[in-house]
């Protein structure tokens, strides 16, 4: 199971530009922390989400 | 007020030890609209030793509503705005200013900070400067803001942290583009949440 922004999925097996796409994530609007670390967006295709993973996606809104 | 006169009254409110650590520091206000204004000005007061303040735009009468700027002030860069106001406050913070978009290519202009503040309005432009900083710069703090518009409650703006050395204030979704607008004081609380997380990094009170 990897944990996304709090809850359980079972989604080991894609990678995080999958994940980004089929939930109508703007990749453009994101910042997404891997196990503690923020992922740089060019590792978004190659990194298969693993089993026990821990995930954290911020969709920034406009206003400052 | 001399340097030593005004350097003195801080230590007496924030100690001494503390007050090296905040004359040692260096931060970046990226955008200097109704977060960065705030922001900059609260660390000033605070005797943040230098700043670096970035933004690309004039002074507008629209900005009045909820920016740290005056009427005598409007079509002046907002970087020479800024400097000149703090310079008033605290005359002996040293104050760096880039009157440029921050992007991609000239990102190096935050190289010589400790803290960075994302103080944007665009979502896509937060986006960018968090992971460019975290992917070139990945022993800088963050202090991003991303969800404080509308007249919502106040109680929602609150400071998260990602990983450890990435920070979001704000609610997370009241988003211009809904809400249409604005209001000084639920901006100010989310600059405040930036300001009061940059102070609490220096004294290395990491948790939020």
């Amino acid at each position: 199971m990897v944990k996304i922004n709090g809850v359980e999925m079972n989604i080991q097996g894609k990678t995080v530009s999958q994940y980004l796409a089929e939930n109508g994530y703007d990749g453009k609007r994101v910042a997404v922390e891997l196990n503690g670390d923020i992922l740089p967006k060019s590792q978004y295709e190659i990194t298969v989400l693993q089993d026990n993973d821990c995930v954290e996606i911020v969709c920034f809104v406009g206003g400052g | 007020m001399t340097e030593k006169e005004w350097y003195s009254a801080l230590e007496k409110r924030h100690g001494a030890e503390l007050q090296q650590k905040f004359s040692e520091s260096c931060v970046a206000v990226c955008g200097l609209g109704g977060l960065g204004s705030n922001v900059a000005i609260s660390l000033a007061r605070s005797g943040i030793g230098r700043l670096l303040l970035i933004d690309f735009d004039k002074v507008d009468i629209t900005n009045l509503h909820r920016q740290q700027y005056k009427v005598s002030q409007l079509g002046m860069c907002k970087t020479k705005a800024m400097k000149e106001t703090i310079a008033e406050i605290a005359p002996y913070c040293n104050v760096i200013t880039h009157t440029v978009k921050l992007a991609e290519d000239n990102i190096s202009l935050i190289a010589d900070c400790d803290i960075v503040c994302e103080c944007f309005d665009n979502a896509q432009c937060k986006a960018m400067l968090v992971n460019e900083v975290a992917e070139r710069y990945p022993e800088k703090y963050i202090v991003s803001a991303s969800g404080m518009s509308g007249l919502h409650t106040g109680n929602t703006i609150q400071t998260k942290r990602l990983g450890k050395r990435l920070y979001i204030c704000g609610d997370g979704i009241s988003d211009i583009d809904n809400d249409g607008t604005l209001f000084a004081p639920r901006v100010m609380l989310c600059a405040s949440h930036q300001a009061n997380t940059v102070l609490r990094i220096i004294a290395e009170k990491f948790e939020v």
